[in-house]
């Protein structure tokens, strides 16, 4: 049953990633190319580049993509309800026993260490990230046009008398879907004007 | 009801705009905190090392612990499949013409600029859980500017950062570090 087979194998794989979809891809070349031969080595890195330059959760868009490839759009809902499910409920047992001890004393103080050590996880991915996307001057105005914009939005509060239509505006142009879909339009009109787009 | 209805949109949302793994989607989650209120920043931080020391996509367990913390045991799962629904149906279109996508140079120029933004979105959200982590609470009204630096912990952060950055330890599983820094809260009483 092939339906099956692509929830238990995606389900296996979901349980044994740790961290983001990039930690995925080993895992995916095992069980994926070798073990049942869903896609070749050169697909797999297709379906993979994609994943990450789409909508969504990495490891998520290439469940979807093998899946889909084996059996149609029945198989793409398979295997992405296999690759979150081991998450729900590994999560939901973890947050329904941690919810019964965060009022406790040494609990609240492993967390506010845990909280500085993300910061610095989170800090060091970010520098690679960057290292990768903001590579020239139109690239570094976005981000720090953008980073700007976010952090205000985070850390002002508005004065009460603000007027409803500034407030209005302030949202938005603060807000995270916004500046995304406005720096993509920036950068396929920076792509247009340099003339790249004709191939 | 209506709060089920409420997280799968939101999710929806988050999934839909997230590009580029696990990270991009805490930007849109301070986002949705800071705007229904259902958890703190705080709260975000710990959520995030819990679900990067768990099994399973990092983004797809910050959906999950999440929407528990909105909304209980269904709350956790109507997140995580709201956050799926926009993947499985874009990449179900882009599969019928995965190559003329891959090589178009249209999503090449958008991607140009909303990658760029992405990991700008990713740092102001790591600015916003800095302040939680790194300051101590202010007086009064709360402002980034009336706080004040809290030592131990930023000497911890710092620490880390350098381990991992610096020393052959970046090799090892960011899970001993989340460990680490959990032993050493409580041993100082952060």
């Amino acid at each position: 049953m092939l339906l099956l087979d692509l929830f238990l194998t995606f389900a296996k794989m979901g349980a044994m990633t740790f961290g983001g979809g990039y930690a995925m891809l080993p895992i995916l070349q095992r069980e994926v190319v070798e073990k049942k031969k869903w896609a070749t080595e050169d697909q797999l890195a297709d379906y993979y580049a994609v994943g990450q330059c789409t909508p969504g959760i990495i490891a998520v868009n290439t469940a979807t993509f093998v899946g889909a490839s084996q059996a149609g759009i029945p198989g793409g809902i398979v295997a992405t309800l296999g690759v979150v499910f081991p998450s729900i409920l590994i999560i939901l047992a973890i947050a329904a026993f941690l919810s019964g001890f965060m009022h406790l004393e040494a609990v609240a103080h492993a967390f506010n260490g845990v909280r500085a050590g993300v910061v610095a996880l989170i800090l060091v991915s970010i520098i690679k990230l960057f290292k990768g996307a903001v590579k020239d001057w139109p690239t570094r105005i976005i981000y720090t046009l953008v980073l700007a914009l976010a952090a205000a939005g985070n850390f002002v509060t508005l004065p009460a008398a603000t007027s409803a239509g500034v407030a209005a505006v302030w949202n938005l142009a603060t807000s995270p879907v916004f500046l995304v879909i406005l720096s993509g339009v920036i950068g396929l009109v920076i792509r247009m004007a340099k003339g790249g787009l004709k191939s | 009801m209506r709060i089920y209805l409420q997280l799968f949109f939101e999710f929806c949302r988050v999934g839909l705009f997230s590009v580029g793994g696990g990270l991009a989607t805490i930007p849109f989650l301070t986002d949705l905190g800071n705007r229904t209120g259902w958890f703190t920043s705080g709260q975000l931080a710990d959520m995030i090392a819990i679900s990067e020391s768990t099994p399973g996509p990092m983004g797809v367990n910050m959906a999950t612990y999440v929407g528990f913390t909105s909304g209980g045991m269904l709350g956790g799962v109507i997140s995580t499949l709201g956050l799926i629904f926009p993947s499985i149906v874009v990449i179900l279109i882009i599969a019928q013409f995965l190559q003329k996508f891959r090589q178009s140079k249209v999503v090449d120029g958008i991607f140009y600029g909303l990658r760029a933004a992405s990991v700008a979105l990713i740092t102001a959200a790591m600015l916003q859980v800095a302040r939680i982590a790194l300051l101590c609470p202010a007086q009064g009204p709360e402002s980034a500017f009336t706080s004040y630096p809290n030592w131990p912990p930023i000497a911890l952060a710092v620490a880390v950062f350098v381990c991992v950055k610096y020393t052959p330890l970046k090799k090892v599983h960011p899970i001993f570090f989340i460990i680490a820094s959990a032993v050493v809260g409580v041993a100082f009483s952060f």
